[in-house]
Protein backbone atom coordinates (compact mmCIF):
# COMPACT_ATOMS: atom_id res chain seq x y z
CA UNK A 1 0.00 0.00 0.00
CA UNK A 2 1.31 3.35 -1.35
CA UNK A 3 -1.39 5.28 0.90
CA UNK A 4 -3.92 4.82 3.51
CA UNK A 5 -6.22 7.37 4.23
CA UNK A 6 -7.40 7.69 7.79
CA UNK A 7 -11.11 9.32 7.34
CA UNK A 8 -11.94 11.24 11.13
CA UNK A 9 -8.96 12.46 13.00
CA UNK A 10 -10.56 10.94 16.10
CA UNK A 11 -9.54 8.50 18.99
CA UNK A 12 -9.80 5.57 16.66
CA UNK A 13 -8.34 7.12 14.38
CA UNK A 14 -5.30 8.40 15.64
CA UNK A 15 -4.61 5.06 17.68
CA UNK A 16 -5.07 3.48 14.24
CA UNK A 17 -2.22 5.41 12.70
CA UNK A 18 -0.01 4.86 15.31
CA UNK A 19 -0.33 1.19 15.24
CA UNK A 20 0.06 1.30 11.13
CA UNK A 21 3.60 2.85 11.77
CA UNK A 22 4.15 0.74 15.13
CA UNK A 23 3.62 -2.12 12.35
CA UNK A 24 6.45 -1.32 9.96
CA UNK A 25 3.87 0.46 7.67
CA UNK A 26 6.19 3.51 5.88
CA UNK A 27 3.68 4.78 3.11
CA UNK A 28 1.87 7.55 3.29
CA UNK A 29 -0.63 8.79 5.33
CA UNK A 30 -3.11 11.27 5.26
CA UNK A 31 -5.59 11.75 8.15
CA UNK A 32 -9.02 13.29 7.02
CA UNK A 33 -10.93 15.44 9.78
CA UNK A 34 -14.02 17.94 9.11
CA UNK A 35 -13.14 19.64 12.13
CA UNK A 36 -11.00 22.79 12.77
CA UNK A 37 -9.16 21.52 15.27
CA UNK A 38 -6.26 18.57 15.52
CA UNK A 39 -7.97 15.73 17.53
CA UNK A 40 -8.77 15.77 20.99
CA UNK A 41 -10.09 14.10 23.97
CA UNK A 42 -13.48 14.32 24.43
CA UNK A 43 -14.62 12.86 28.04
CA UNK A 44 -13.34 15.98 29.32
CA UNK A 45 -15.87 17.81 26.98
CA UNK A 46 -18.98 17.07 29.32
CA UNK A 47 -16.78 17.00 32.88
CA UNK A 48 -13.46 18.62 33.84
CA UNK A 49 -13.21 21.34 30.54
CA UNK A 50 -16.31 22.26 31.24
CA UNK A 51 -15.89 22.66 34.74
CA UNK A 52 -12.52 25.07 33.92
CA UNK A 53 -12.71 26.23 30.70
CA UNK A 54 -8.95 26.97 30.46
CA UNK A 55 -8.18 22.91 30.35
CA UNK A 56 -10.07 23.11 26.67
CA UNK A 57 -7.09 24.36 25.05
CA UNK A 58 -5.44 21.61 26.73
CA UNK A 59 -7.11 18.40 25.28
CA UNK A 60 -4.75 17.59 22.01
CA UNK A 61 -4.16 14.21 21.89
CA UNK A 62 -1.21 14.51 20.14
CA UNK A 63 1.15 17.55 20.07
CA UNK A 64 1.38 19.32 16.69
CA UNK A 65 4.75 17.92 15.88
CA UNK A 66 3.81 14.19 16.44
CA UNK A 67 2.28 14.81 12.89
CA UNK A 68 5.17 15.21 11.13
CA UNK A 69 7.15 12.80 12.96
CA UNK A 70 4.62 10.03 12.05
CA UNK A 71 4.91 11.52 8.75
CA UNK A 72 1.09 12.30 8.37
CA UNK A 73 -0.36 14.65 6.26
CA UNK A 74 -3.53 16.55 7.99
CA UNK A 75 -6.33 17.90 6.32
CA UNK A 76 -8.40 19.52 8.68
CA UNK A 77 -11.87 21.16 7.78
CA UNK A 78 -12.09 18.57 4.88
CA UNK A 79 -15.44 16.84 5.78
CA UNK A 80 -15.16 13.28 3.86
CA UNK A 81 -18.53 13.68 1.18
CA UNK A 82 -18.40 10.63 -0.83
CA UNK A 83 -16.56 7.14 -1.21
CA UNK A 84 -15.75 5.31 -4.69
CA UNK A 85 -14.74 2.04 -3.62
CA UNK A 86 -14.39 1.10 -7.45
CA UNK A 87 -12.11 4.31 -8.38
CA UNK A 88 -10.47 3.65 -4.59
CA UNK A 89 -11.03 7.83 -3.67
CA UNK A 90 -12.82 9.59 -0.88
CA UNK A 91 -14.50 12.47 -2.19
CA UNK A 92 -14.17 15.62 0.58
CA UNK A 93 -16.13 19.06 0.82
CA UNK A 94 -14.37 21.30 -1.29
CA UNK A 95 -14.93 19.27 -4.43
CA UNK A 96 -11.39 17.64 -4.05
CA UNK A 97 -10.72 13.94 -3.89
CA UNK A 98 -8.08 11.50 -2.16
CA UNK A 99 -6.99 8.65 -3.43
CA UNK A 100 -6.27 5.75 -1.25
CA UNK A 101 -4.99 1.76 -1.42
CA UNK A 102 -5.89 1.41 2.33
CA UNK A 103 -8.53 2.94 4.26
CA UNK A 104 -9.48 3.65 7.43
CA UNK A 105 -13.12 4.39 8.62
CA UNK A 106 -13.36 6.56 11.84
CA UNK A 107 -15.53 9.04 11.42
CA UNK A 108 -17.36 8.48 14.77
CA UNK A 109 -20.78 9.09 15.64
CA UNK A 110 -22.93 12.13 15.81
CA UNK A 111 -25.52 13.75 18.18
CA UNK A 112 -29.21 13.28 17.28
CA UNK A 113 -31.16 15.97 16.52
CA UNK A 114 -34.17 17.06 19.24
CA UNK A 115 -37.19 15.59 17.30
CA UNK A 116 -39.26 18.37 18.56
CA UNK A 117 -40.98 21.21 17.02
CA UNK A 118 -38.07 24.10 17.45
CA UNK A 119 -38.48 27.85 16.03
CA UNK A 120 -36.00 28.86 13.53
CA UNK A 121 -33.12 30.85 15.21
CA UNK A 122 -33.51 29.15 18.70
CA UNK A 123 -30.26 27.56 19.85
CA UNK A 124 -30.71 23.65 21.60
CA UNK A 125 -27.27 23.16 22.37
CA UNK A 126 -25.83 19.69 21.83
CA UNK A 127 -22.08 18.47 22.86
CA UNK A 128 -20.19 16.49 20.66
CA UNK A 129 -17.36 18.77 19.63
CA UNK A 130 -14.64 21.30 21.10
CA UNK A 131 -17.16 23.72 19.18
CA UNK A 132 -19.98 22.59 21.17
CA UNK A 133 -18.72 22.87 23.93
CA UNK A 134 -16.98 26.19 24.51
CA UNK A 135 -20.63 27.23 23.09
CA UNK A 136 -22.21 25.81 25.99
CA UNK A 137 -19.54 26.61 28.70
CA UNK A 138 -20.49 30.35 27.37
CA UNK A 139 -23.91 30.06 28.29
CA UNK A 140 -23.21 28.18 31.74
CA UNK A 141 -23.38 31.29 33.96
CA UNK A 142 -24.17 30.99 37.52
CA UNK A 143 -27.93 31.16 38.56
CA UNK A 144 -29.32 30.48 34.91
CA UNK A 145 -31.82 27.71 34.34
CA UNK A 146 -30.41 24.49 32.03
CA UNK A 147 -32.83 22.19 31.13
CA UNK A 148 -31.31 19.14 29.69
CA UNK A 149 -33.68 16.96 27.37
CA UNK A 150 -33.04 13.40 27.48
CA UNK A 151 -31.04 11.29 30.96
CA UNK A 152 -28.59 9.67 28.98
CA UNK A 153 -24.99 10.03 30.12
CA UNK A 154 -23.69 12.77 27.99
CA UNK A 155 -27.06 14.67 29.54
CA UNK A 156 -26.21 13.52 33.31
CA UNK A 157 -22.73 14.38 33.16
CA UNK A 158 -23.60 17.76 31.97
CA UNK A 159 -26.20 17.88 34.63
CA UNK A 160 -23.94 17.41 36.98
CA UNK A 161 -21.31 20.00 35.87
CA UNK A 162 -23.84 22.35 35.74
CA UNK A 163 -24.84 22.05 39.32
CA UNK A 164 -20.97 22.25 40.16
CA UNK A 165 -21.02 26.15 38.20
CA UNK A 166 -24.19 27.12 40.21
CA UNK A 167 -26.90 26.65 37.41
CA UNK A 168 -29.91 25.26 38.16
CA UNK A 169 -30.73 22.22 36.47
CA UNK A 170 -33.78 20.26 35.37
CA UNK A 171 -33.44 16.71 33.68
CA UNK A 172 -36.55 15.74 31.47
CA UNK A 173 -36.92 11.96 30.16
CA UNK A 174 -39.50 10.79 28.69
CA UNK A 175 -38.99 7.34 30.15
CA UNK A 176 -39.41 6.40 33.52
CA UNK A 177 -36.11 7.00 35.13
CA UNK A 178 -32.54 8.34 34.26
CA UNK A 179 -30.70 5.86 31.72
CA UNK A 180 -33.54 3.68 31.84
CA UNK A 181 -32.73 1.92 27.88
CA UNK A 182 -28.90 1.12 29.13
CA UNK A 183 -29.56 0.10 33.04
CA UNK A 184 -33.17 -0.45 33.36
CA UNK A 185 -35.74 1.15 36.27
CA UNK A 186 -33.93 0.09 38.87
CA UNK A 187 -30.77 1.18 38.07
CA UNK A 188 -31.69 4.25 36.90
CA UNK A 189 -33.49 4.88 40.24
CA UNK A 190 -29.72 4.75 41.78
CA UNK A 191 -29.06 8.08 39.48
CA UNK A 192 -32.06 9.97 39.79
CA UNK A 193 -31.47 9.92 43.88
CA UNK A 194 -27.74 11.04 43.24
CA UNK A 195 -28.84 13.70 41.20
CA UNK A 196 -31.79 14.95 43.44
CA UNK A 197 -29.42 14.73 46.11
CA UNK A 198 -27.41 17.56 44.47
CA UNK A 199 -30.40 19.48 43.77
CA UNK A 200 -31.06 18.72 40.40
CA UNK A 201 -35.05 18.66 39.29
CA UNK A 202 -35.39 15.26 37.39
CA UNK A 203 -38.88 15.04 36.01
CA UNK A 204 -39.41 11.42 33.56
CA UNK A 205 -42.07 9.62 31.90
CA UNK A 206 -43.92 12.86 30.36
CA UNK A 207 -42.05 13.19 27.44
CA UNK A 208 -41.23 16.73 26.21
CA UNK A 209 -43.44 18.18 22.90
CA UNK A 210 -41.68 21.13 21.93
CA UNK A 211 -39.49 23.62 22.13
CA UNK A 212 -40.60 27.52 22.36
CA UNK A 213 -39.55 30.64 22.85
CA UNK A 214 -40.05 32.88 25.78
CA UNK A 215 -39.12 36.26 26.34
CA UNK A 216 -35.72 35.81 25.98
CA UNK A 217 -35.39 31.91 27.08
CA UNK A 218 -36.87 29.19 26.14
CA UNK A 219 -39.45 27.15 26.88
CA UNK A 220 -40.10 23.34 26.85
CA UNK A 221 -44.02 22.20 26.63
CA UNK A 222 -44.24 18.31 28.02
CA UNK A 223 -47.33 15.96 26.55
CA UNK A 224 -48.26 16.23 30.41
CA UNK A 225 -49.44 19.80 29.74
CA UNK A 226 -46.89 21.85 31.96
CA UNK A 227 -44.40 24.39 30.73
CA UNK A 228 -40.55 24.76 31.50
CA UNK A 229 -38.92 28.11 31.58
CA UNK A 230 -35.13 27.86 31.04
CA UNK A 231 -32.52 30.14 30.08
CA UNK A 232 -30.90 27.39 27.84
CA UNK A 233 -31.36 23.86 26.75
CA UNK A 234 -29.05 20.96 26.24
CA UNK A 235 -30.45 17.96 24.25
CA UNK A 236 -28.78 14.52 25.27
CA UNK A 237 -30.98 12.42 23.32
CA UNK A 238 -28.33 9.98 21.65
CA UNK A 239 -25.96 9.32 18.86
CA UNK A 240 -25.92 7.41 15.75
CA UNK A 241 -23.35 6.67 13.82
CA UNK A 242 -21.75 9.07 10.71
CA UNK A 243 -21.87 7.34 7.72
CA UNK A 244 -24.00 9.77 5.15
CA UNK A 245 -20.92 10.15 3.47
CA UNK A 246 -20.65 6.47 2.85
CA UNK A 247 -24.69 5.92 1.25
CA UNK A 248 -24.23 4.89 -2.07
CA UNK A 249 -21.15 2.96 -1.61
CA UNK A 250 -21.89 0.15 -1.56
CA UNK A 251 -20.67 -0.71 2.40
CA UNK A 252 -23.52 -2.12 4.43
CA UNK A 253 -24.36 0.75 7.23
CA UNK A 254 -27.04 -0.35 8.53
CA UNK A 255 -26.82 1.33 12.33
CA UNK A 256 -22.57 1.68 11.52
CA UNK A 257 -20.60 0.25 8.90
CA UNK A 258 -20.92 -3.36 9.28
CA UNK A 259 -17.30 -5.41 9.59
CA UNK A 260 -15.98 -8.99 10.01
CA UNK A 261 -14.95 -10.01 13.51
CA UNK A 262 -11.62 -8.26 12.20
CA UNK A 263 -12.52 -5.12 11.46
CA UNK A 264 -12.13 -5.80 7.76
CA UNK A 265 -15.69 -4.29 6.03
CA UNK A 266 -15.43 -7.31 2.96
CA UNK A 267 -13.58 -4.48 0.58
CA UNK A 268 -10.05 -5.51 0.45
CA UNK A 269 -7.91 -2.73 2.11
CA UNK A 270 -11.08 -1.08 3.43
CA UNK A 271 -11.66 -1.01 7.81
CA UNK A 272 -13.67 0.42 10.07
CA UNK A 273 -13.29 1.68 13.70
CA UNK A 274 -14.33 3.59 17.23
CA UNK A 275 -18.32 4.49 17.38
CA UNK A 276 -18.79 4.55 13.67
CA UNK A 277 -18.08 0.44 13.33
CA UNK A 278 -20.41 -2.46 14.03
CA UNK A 279 -18.64 -5.89 13.94
CA UNK A 280 -19.51 -9.60 15.71
CA UNK A 281 -17.75 -10.05 18.81
CA UNK A 282 -16.96 -13.33 19.02
CA UNK A 283 -16.55 -13.24 22.78
CA UNK A 284 -20.30 -12.46 23.48
CA UNK A 285 -21.66 -14.00 20.19
CA UNK A 286 -23.11 -10.58 18.94
CA UNK A 287 -23.09 -7.81 16.57
CA UNK A 288 -22.25 -4.43 18.71
CA UNK A 289 -21.18 -1.09 17.93
CA UNK A 290 -19.78 0.43 20.51
CA UNK A 291 -19.23 4.32 21.71
CA UNK A 292 -16.96 4.49 24.02
CA UNK A 293 -13.18 5.63 24.23
CA UNK A 294 -11.36 2.41 25.23
CA UNK A 295 -13.05 0.71 22.52
CA UNK A 296 -12.08 3.44 19.99
CA UNK A 297 -8.10 3.52 21.01
CA UNK A 298 -8.00 -0.76 20.51
CA UNK A 299 -10.09 -1.06 17.82
CA UNK A 300 -8.50 1.71 16.00
CA UNK A 301 -5.15 -0.29 16.71
CA UNK A 302 -6.77 -3.36 15.61
CA UNK A 303 -8.54 -2.45 12.85
CA UNK A 304 -4.81 -1.11 11.34
CA UNK A 305 -3.28 -4.57 11.71
CA UNK A 306 -6.15 -6.08 9.94
CA UNK A 307 -5.41 -3.38 7.32
CA UNK A 308 -1.91 -4.85 7.12
CA UNK A 309 -2.72 -8.35 6.68
CA UNK A 310 -3.40 -9.91 10.10
CA UNK A 311 -6.60 -11.46 10.75
CA UNK A 312 -7.20 -11.70 14.42
CA UNK A 313 -10.76 -11.54 15.31
CA UNK A 314 -11.25 -8.48 17.85
CA UNK A 315 -13.43 -9.64 20.75
CA UNK A 316 -12.93 -7.57 24.00
CA UNK A 317 -14.50 -6.94 26.91
CA UNK A 318 -15.66 -3.26 26.79
CA UNK A 319 -15.63 -0.83 29.34
CA UNK A 320 -16.01 2.87 30.11
CA UNK A 321 -17.37 5.20 32.81
CA UNK A 322 -18.88 8.34 33.34
CA UNK A 323 -17.92 10.56 35.85
CA UNK A 324 -21.40 12.41 38.06
CA UNK A 325 -20.98 14.47 41.07
CA UNK A 326 -18.96 12.25 43.39
CA UNK A 327 -20.08 9.40 41.76
CA UNK A 328 -17.33 7.50 39.69
CA UNK A 329 -19.41 5.06 37.67
CA UNK A 330 -17.58 2.17 35.28
CA UNK A 331 -19.28 -0.30 33.68
CA UNK A 332 -18.17 -2.99 31.86
CA UNK A 333 -19.20 -6.12 29.81
CA UNK A 334 -22.03 -5.93 28.24
CA UNK A 335 -25.84 -4.93 30.27
CA UNK A 336 -29.01 -5.67 29.08
CA UNK A 337 -31.30 -5.08 31.61
CA UNK A 338 -34.10 -6.96 30.00
CA UNK A 339 -31.78 -10.18 31.43
CA UNK A 340 -30.83 -11.21 34.73
CA UNK A 341 -29.36 -8.80 37.54
CA UNK A 342 -28.67 -8.87 40.61
CA UNK A 343 -27.32 -6.66 43.40
CA UNK A 344 -24.39 -6.94 44.79
CA UNK A 345 -24.17 -3.52 46.68
CA UNK A 346 -25.88 -0.51 47.01
CA UNK A 347 -25.68 2.17 49.46
CA UNK A 348 -25.46 6.49 49.07
CA UNK A 349 -22.28 6.78 47.84
CA UNK A 350 -21.46 2.75 46.07
CA UNK A 351 -23.54 0.53 44.01
CA UNK A 352 -22.69 -2.80 42.09
CA UNK A 353 -24.88 -4.55 39.91
CA UNK A 354 -24.10 -7.81 37.60
CA UNK A 355 -26.01 -8.77 34.73
CA UNK A 356 -26.24 -11.73 32.94
CA UNK A 357 -27.63 -13.71 30.04
CA UNK A 358 -27.51 -16.98 28.35
CA UNK A 359 -26.41 -18.52 31.77
CA UNK A 360 -23.46 -16.26 32.22
CA UNK A 361 -22.29 -13.42 33.68
CA UNK A 362 -22.22 -10.38 30.67
CA UNK A 363 -21.46 -7.19 32.46
CA UNK A 364 -21.46 -4.94 35.90
CA UNK A 365 -22.04 -1.55 36.78
CA UNK A 366 -19.83 -0.38 39.81
CA UNK A 367 -20.26 2.61 41.30
CA UNK A 368 -16.43 4.22 43.40
CA UNK A 369 -15.89 0.05 43.19
CA UNK A 370 -13.09 0.10 41.29
CA UNK A 371 -12.20 -3.71 42.75
CA UNK A 372 -15.39 -4.78 41.73
CA UNK A 373 -15.20 -4.27 37.89
CA UNK A 374 -12.05 -5.74 37.71
CA UNK A 375 -13.26 -8.64 39.29
CA UNK A 376 -16.24 -8.46 37.05
CA UNK A 377 -14.20 -7.75 33.53
CA UNK A 378 -12.03 -11.30 34.44
CA UNK A 379 -15.59 -12.85 35.22
CA UNK A 380 -16.90 -11.71 31.97
CA UNK A 381 -13.69 -12.94 30.13
CA UNK A 382 -13.92 -16.18 31.69
CA UNK A 383 -17.38 -16.31 30.63
CA UNK A 384 -18.41 -17.72 34.69
CA UNK A 385 -22.05 -19.38 34.73
CA UNK A 386 -24.77 -16.95 36.07
CA UNK A 387 -25.92 -19.15 38.83
CA UNK A 388 -22.19 -19.69 39.86
CA UNK A 389 -21.81 -16.39 40.50
CA UNK A 390 -25.60 -14.94 41.39
CA UNK A 391 -25.75 -17.75 44.32
CA UNK A 392 -25.16 -14.94 47.11
CA UNK A 393 -26.40 -11.75 45.12
CA UNK A 394 -30.00 -9.97 45.63
CA UNK A 395 -31.77 -10.72 42.80
CA UNK A 396 -34.12 -8.32 40.62
CA UNK A 397 -37.38 -9.90 38.55
CA UNK A 398 -36.91 -9.09 35.09
CA UNK A 399 -39.68 -7.13 34.75
CA UNK A 400 -38.62 -4.97 37.63
CA UNK A 401 -35.43 -3.99 35.93
CA UNK A 402 -36.41 -2.90 32.70
CA UNK A 403 -39.15 -0.07 31.50
CA UNK A 404 -39.32 -0.24 27.49
CA UNK A 405 -42.61 2.25 27.61
CA UNK A 406 -41.49 5.75 25.85
CA UNK A 407 -37.75 5.23 26.47
CA UNK A 408 -37.30 5.88 22.87
CA UNK A 409 -34.96 8.79 23.46
CA UNK B 1 14.66 -8.96 29.04
CA UNK B 2 13.23 -6.71 31.55
CA UNK B 3 11.42 -3.45 31.54
CA UNK B 4 9.97 -0.45 33.79
CA UNK B 5 6.79 0.93 34.60
CA UNK B 6 6.45 4.40 35.94
CA UNK B 7 3.14 5.27 37.76
CA UNK B 8 2.90 9.28 38.12
CA UNK B 9 0.44 8.79 41.49
CA UNK B 10 -0.11 13.01 40.99
CA UNK B 11 -1.49 12.17 37.57
CA UNK B 12 -3.79 9.24 38.28
CA UNK B 13 -7.52 10.52 38.56
CA UNK B 14 -8.72 7.00 39.55
CA UNK B 15 -10.58 5.45 36.65
CA UNK B 16 -9.08 2.24 37.44
CA UNK B 17 -8.61 1.26 33.68
CA UNK B 18 -5.38 0.08 34.55
CA UNK B 19 -6.35 -2.37 36.95
CA UNK B 20 -8.84 -3.64 34.26
CA UNK B 21 -6.33 -4.25 31.71
CA UNK B 22 -3.86 -5.79 33.50
CA UNK B 23 -4.59 -6.33 37.53
CA UNK B 24 -1.29 -8.88 37.50
CA UNK B 25 0.45 -5.30 37.43
CA UNK B 26 -1.73 -2.66 39.12
CA UNK B 27 -3.89 -2.61 42.34
CA UNK B 28 -5.84 0.42 43.82
CA UNK B 29 -6.06 1.97 47.08
CA UNK B 30 -9.97 2.80 47.44
CA UNK B 31 -8.99 5.14 50.18
CA UNK B 32 -6.81 7.39 48.26
CA UNK B 33 -8.80 6.55 44.80
CA UNK B 34 -5.92 6.32 43.21
CA UNK B 35 -4.37 2.96 41.31
CA UNK B 36 -1.51 1.22 42.85
CA UNK B 37 1.81 -0.30 40.67
CA UNK B 38 2.85 -3.58 42.62
CA UNK B 39 5.89 -3.98 41.19
CA UNK B 40 7.91 -1.51 38.60
CA UNK B 41 10.09 -3.71 36.47
CA UNK B 42 8.34 -6.77 35.24
CA UNK B 43 9.54 -9.52 32.75
CA UNK B 44 8.42 -8.96 29.04
CA UNK B 45 5.78 -11.46 28.71
CA UNK B 46 3.43 -8.84 30.60
CA UNK B 47 4.82 -6.08 27.63
CA UNK B 48 1.44 -6.39 26.02
CA UNK B 49 -0.67 -5.70 29.17
CA UNK B 50 1.74 -2.78 30.29
CA UNK B 51 1.13 -1.07 27.00
CA UNK B 52 -2.55 -1.87 27.14
CA UNK B 53 -2.39 0.08 31.00
CA UNK B 54 -0.84 2.96 29.49
CA UNK B 55 -2.95 3.37 26.71
CA UNK B 56 -6.02 2.91 28.35
CA UNK B 57 -5.13 5.49 31.44
CA UNK B 58 -7.20 8.60 30.12
CA UNK B 59 -4.88 10.14 32.89
CA UNK B 60 -1.60 9.83 31.07
CA UNK B 61 -0.20 8.59 34.30
CA UNK B 62 1.46 5.61 32.95
CA UNK B 63 4.43 5.47 30.85
CA UNK B 64 6.91 2.58 30.13
CA UNK B 65 11.03 2.62 29.76
CA UNK B 66 13.24 0.10 28.09
CA UNK B 67 16.57 -0.57 30.11
CA UNK B 68 18.70 1.42 27.71
CA UNK B 69 16.20 4.57 27.54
Amino acid sequence: MRRVVVVGASLAGVHAVEALRERGYTGEIVLVSGEETLPYDRPPLSKSALLDQARFDDLALRPPQWYEQQGVRLLLRSRATGLDLAGRVVALADGSVVEFDGLVIATGAAPRPLPLPCPDGLRVHQLRTLADARGLAAAMVPGRHLVVVGAGFIGLEVASTARQLGLEVTVLEAASAPLNRVFGTAVGGWFRRLHEHHGVTVRCGSPPEAVETSGNGVRVRLRDGSRISADLVLAGVGAGPVTGWLQGSGLDIADGVRCRPDLATGVPGVVAAGDVARWHNRLFGEEMRVEHWTNAVEQGRHAAATLLGAREPYCPVPYFWTDQFDAKVRVVGRVDPGGEVAWEREDDTSLVVVFGREGVVQGAVCVNAPKRLAHYRRAIADRVAWRDLARDLEPVAPSASVDRGDGGW
Amino acid sequence: MAFKVVFDAEKCQGYANCLIEAPEIWDFDENTDKAVLKQATLDDQLRARAEASMRGCPAGAIRIEDPDT
